[in-house]
């Protein structure tokens, strides 16, 4: 019950920010450079075919019909439709969303898989061998450009090695046939059909834009682990602990880690978000049809509907994604919550 | 690190993907279409490439082999597509079509004259591209087109036109299935233009089997298609990958068959490496060049335009930054008069001594200072062009700055005319030199295309009387008067004939160039 009031009351705070992310998204939307209709007249275009599709996308009425029109459409739902794609925005990024879910989802569960390992034994052991050998994989991961490693996979893995599969998106649909659609998520999808084939196939797919994109994201957390892994091992209950001759184990996993975490969920919640927007180089490369590569598109092109309703959906998940990680906080450390 | 072991296990378990299946073709380029028929607004080129496969035209060209090997559309002759035959009457003025009778929509009902009638009323109502592409063969008023029974259309033409046919054989006069768009109209849509953006509605050789925006469009081969020998491939995958590295890569392993829109230097070193097919044919009616704005100072000044012109640094563009893919247009004797075709050669050549001495004349001794513009979706070829102009015009004190203009804003950019010198290019898909001096350098028409801003009322009246002129003598005694004069006064400075670039498996074949430069699946084979 407390926790229902607390969650209500989260999101009833988040409704401000909303409001006004609907507001700026549709005024930088028509600040980006470029003329609208002029790019969809294209080739051959002429003063009257310019203004007539300004006319067909509405652009020619005075500004604050425009928003009227796009608040009373998205109250119904409608985030319009995408002129570069010809679909509806909603239906494009129900499409997408889950693909870039799945993609930052396993990018993190693969830096989470060697981050918090390494972070943990660098603290342990401060200035040995194992701290370098973080320091130094974390460096690599964080100097390197995204696409650079995506490219060197692609060559090596693919090319050289020939064992990843092609870069061609979520599942080659020459080999397997895609599950029908429940989560969105291939990898849950496929297994809910009972296609194992298949539910390999995505997984393959995973690997090499999971890699590529997780390297960026071990760094703050293989740091941000040593850190509060460092600050726990030097507090009082810890040196309490060993004092009464615990496991170096129980220790560390058992009181450490425990305590270190809280920071630990707060990080993940930030490089979730900041990944989910920013893979749009990773998705280039391995063709995958997520929401970077479409909100870039959007903003090339000047397509305010895509670029609006893009907005305002990361709006809402960074919205959602903090309650998450206030919720999974207060689990950890029930203090938390006292001070909400 | 068990995780990242695990991870590569699973990907070491990939089956071994072996060559693509003999009837499927997989073809890979940056965009895809955005709608399935060319007459929705804000349709993008894409959908051209759709429709000239889902659709069908009354006529179409037969294919023709060059001297050297290379398969293109045969531009001066017709063949039959959904009309079995036609004749033309009163000296061009009126044209009767007859349809074949067997020839059905993907949905199973007959094609009839009345569905042509429709779907040519509509590509002119469309307003925007289409009904500009009609114009080009005078096809402005519907009531040019009449139903005389269920299998003959007549065209009746105020003037005769000699592209009133060649127009009909273009992605904008497509033959649609009228009885099923119409089911779909609506009060505000009576043209169905938004059920067709996403649904097929066709009678071509090809039908959409899938499309999903953004990702990949499945074509799937129409069995009882009547219009011309039955395609050999039963489905076509066309995917959208962003990245020209990944192209690449999954061309040379052999996962894909086709990838187009690759850069020259890709297209360069796949042709030298010798493992796949590497096709490059001379565009249609194409020029690459950069325009110099005869409205602004000092390129008002022919003598300025002219130096330009003399300063270029021709043979390190050629190499540097369209690395070969592309055929020169400098260099044509001066004594010599000019081919009745386009595009020609300039007569002009890096020789910076004389460009030195046309801009004392003009009074630039000193140099000037200008910008140059380049449309940023076009940079891997344009930016290393930009700075080889940049450093040799510096050699005569002329300082040039270079604008980079985003993509959405290029078009915008062109129409504004407000750009001193820019790189463009520009092809047209009849081809014919006046079609091309229409768009690029006509004063009257003035297009989107004319960067220049060249007007010459003297010109216009050439490209108007070439228009129409019958007797072969008097017309090609006027393009080489045409050419004569844009050469002289160079408001767009000639660089190269560009290439139109695929790359194709060795066991790929059947590839034919088509003014639009799409790739015809109906014609492909693999061996």
């Amino acid at each position: 019950m407390k926790t229902a009031v607390t969650v209500a009351k989260r999101i009833a705070s988040a409704v401000p920010s909303l409001v006004g992310v609907v507001v700026v998204t549709f005024l930088l939307a028509r600040a980006l450079p470029g003329d609208p209709a002029a790019y969809y007249a294209g080739s051959s275009a002429t003063p009257e075919s310019i203004a007539s599709i300004r006319a067909h996308l509405g652009l020619d009425r005075p500004l604050v019909w425009q928003f009227v029109d796009y608040v009373w459409k998205l109250a119904h739902g409608d985030l319009g439709i995408s002129v570069s794609s010809g679909k509806p925005v909603l239906e494009d990024l129900a499409v997408r969303l889950p693909a870039s879910i799945e993609l930052t989802g396993m990018a993190l569960l693969f830096a989470l898989l060697i981050g918090l390992p390494l972070g943990v034994l660098a603290a342990t052991k401060p200035g040995r061998l194992v701290d370098h050998l973080c320091r130094l994989v974390v460096t690599v991961g964080a100097a390197f450009p995204t696409f650079f490693v995506a490219l060197m996979l692609v060559f090596v893995c693919y090319y050289k090695l020939g064992i990843a599969p092609e870069p061609l998106g979520r599942l080659s649909e020459i080999y397997y046939t895609m599950p029908p659609p429940v989560t969105g998520l291939l990898s849950i999808d496929t297994l809910l059909a009972g296609d194992i084939d298949a539910f390999r196939g995505a997984i393959a797919q995973l690997v090499l834009p999971s890699i590529s994109l997780g390297l960026f994201a071990l760094a703050p957390i293989a740091r941000m682990t040593r850190a509060a892994m460092l600050t726990a091992l030097s507090s009082d209950f810890c040196r309490t602990a060993r004092a009464m001759g615990l496991s170096s184990g129980r220790i560390v996993f058992g009181y450490a880690l425990r305590n270190a975490l809280l920071p630990i969920v707060n990080i993940l919640g930030m490089v979730f978000s900041f990944l989910l927007g920013a893979n749009v180089l990773v998705e280039q490369v391995f063709a995958w049809p997520g929401v970077g590569a479409y909100a870039v598109n959007a903003v090339i092109a000047s397509d305010y509907a895509a670029v609006q309703g893009f907005v305002l959906m990361m709006a809402i998940l960074y919205v959602l994604l903090n309650l998450a990680v206030d919720l999974v906080a207060t689990a950890i450390d029930p203090r938390v919550a006292y001070d909400g | 690190m068990l995780g990242l072991a695990a991870l590569l296990a699973s990907a070491a378990l990939m089956p071994v993907a072996a060559a693509t299946p003999k009837d499927v073709l997989i073809e890979v380029g940056e965009h895809g279409p955005n709608s399935l028929d060319p007459m929705t607004p804000a349709a993008n080129e894409l959908s051209q490439l759709v429709a000239w496969q889902i659709y069908d035209r009354l006529i179409t060209h037969p294919m023709k082999t060059l001297p050297d090997g290379k398969v293109i559309y045969d531009a001066t002759k017709f063949a039959p597509e959904l009309a079995e035959s036609w004749d033309v009457q009163d000296d061009g003025k009126t044209l009767i079509f007859h349809l074949r009778k067997d020839a059905t929509f993907h949905d199973g009902s007959p094609v009839t004259a009345e569905d042509v009638k429709w779907s040519f009323d509509r590509a002119i109502a469309a307003g925007g591209f289409p009904a500009i592409q009609m114009a080009a063969g005078t096809y402005t008023d519907p009531t040019v087109f009449s139903v005389v029974d269920e299998h003959t259309f007549k065209i009746s033409l105020k003037e005769p036109n000699k592209l009133a046919i060649p127009d009909l054989a273009v992605p904008v006069p497509d033959v649609l299935n009228k009885k099923l768009a119409l089911e779909h109209a609506t009060k505000d849509d009576p043209w169905a233009l938004n059920w067709t953006r996403d649904h097929d509605a066709g009678g071509g050789p090809f039908k959409v089997a899938s499309w999903k925006s953004g990702d990949q469009i499945v074509f799937d081969r129409f069995d009882a298609w009547k219009s011309g020998p039955l395609p050999a491939l039963k489905r076509v995958v066309y995917r959208e990958i962003a990245s020209p590295g990944t192209r690449r890569a999954l061309l040379e392993k052999g996962d894909v068959d086709v990838s187009v829109g690759l850069p020259p230097k890709d297209y360069a070193e796949l042709a030298a490496g010798g493992k796949v097919n590497v096709i490059g044919t001379l565009m249609q009616n194409e020029q690459f060049e950069v325009d110099l704005n005869v409205t602004l100072k000092p390129f008002s000044d022919k003598r300025v335009r002219q130096a330009i012109a003399y300063a270029l640094p021709y043979e390190a563009i050629m190499s540097q930054s369209l690395y070969g893919r592309a055929e020169p247009l400098w260099g044509h004797d001066p004594a010599k008069p000019f081919e009745p075709k386009w595009p020609v050669a300039s007569p002009y050549k890096t020789d910076l001594d004389k460009a030195k001495a046309l801009l004392k004349e003009a009074g630039y001794a000193d140099g000037f200072k200008t910008q140059l513009f380049i449309d940023m979706s076009q940079t891997t070829v344009q930016e290393p062009m930009a700075l080889l102009i940049q450093e040799s015009l510096k050699k005569l004190n002329i300082d040039v700055s270079i604008e980079k203009i985003p993509g959405s804003d290029w078009f915008a950019k062109m129409g504004s005319k407000s750009m001193p010198m820019d790189i463009n290019y520009f092809y047209g898909w009849l081809d014919y030199p006046e079609y091309f001096f229409f768009w690029t350098y006509d004063g009257k028409n003035n297009s989107v295309f004319n960067t220049a801003n060249y007007v010459n009322p003297d010109l216009d009246k050439l490209t108007a009387e070439a228009r129409f002129e019958t007797d072969p003598a008097k017309y090609e005694a006027l393009i080489t008067k045409m050419n004569g004069i844009v050469m002289d006064d160079v408001p767009r400075v000639p660089v190269a004939h560009l290439f139109s670039d695929i790359a194709l498996q060795k066991n790929v074949k059947g590839y034919m160039y088509w003014f639009h430069t799409h790739l015809d699946y109906r014609f492909v084979t693999k061996e």
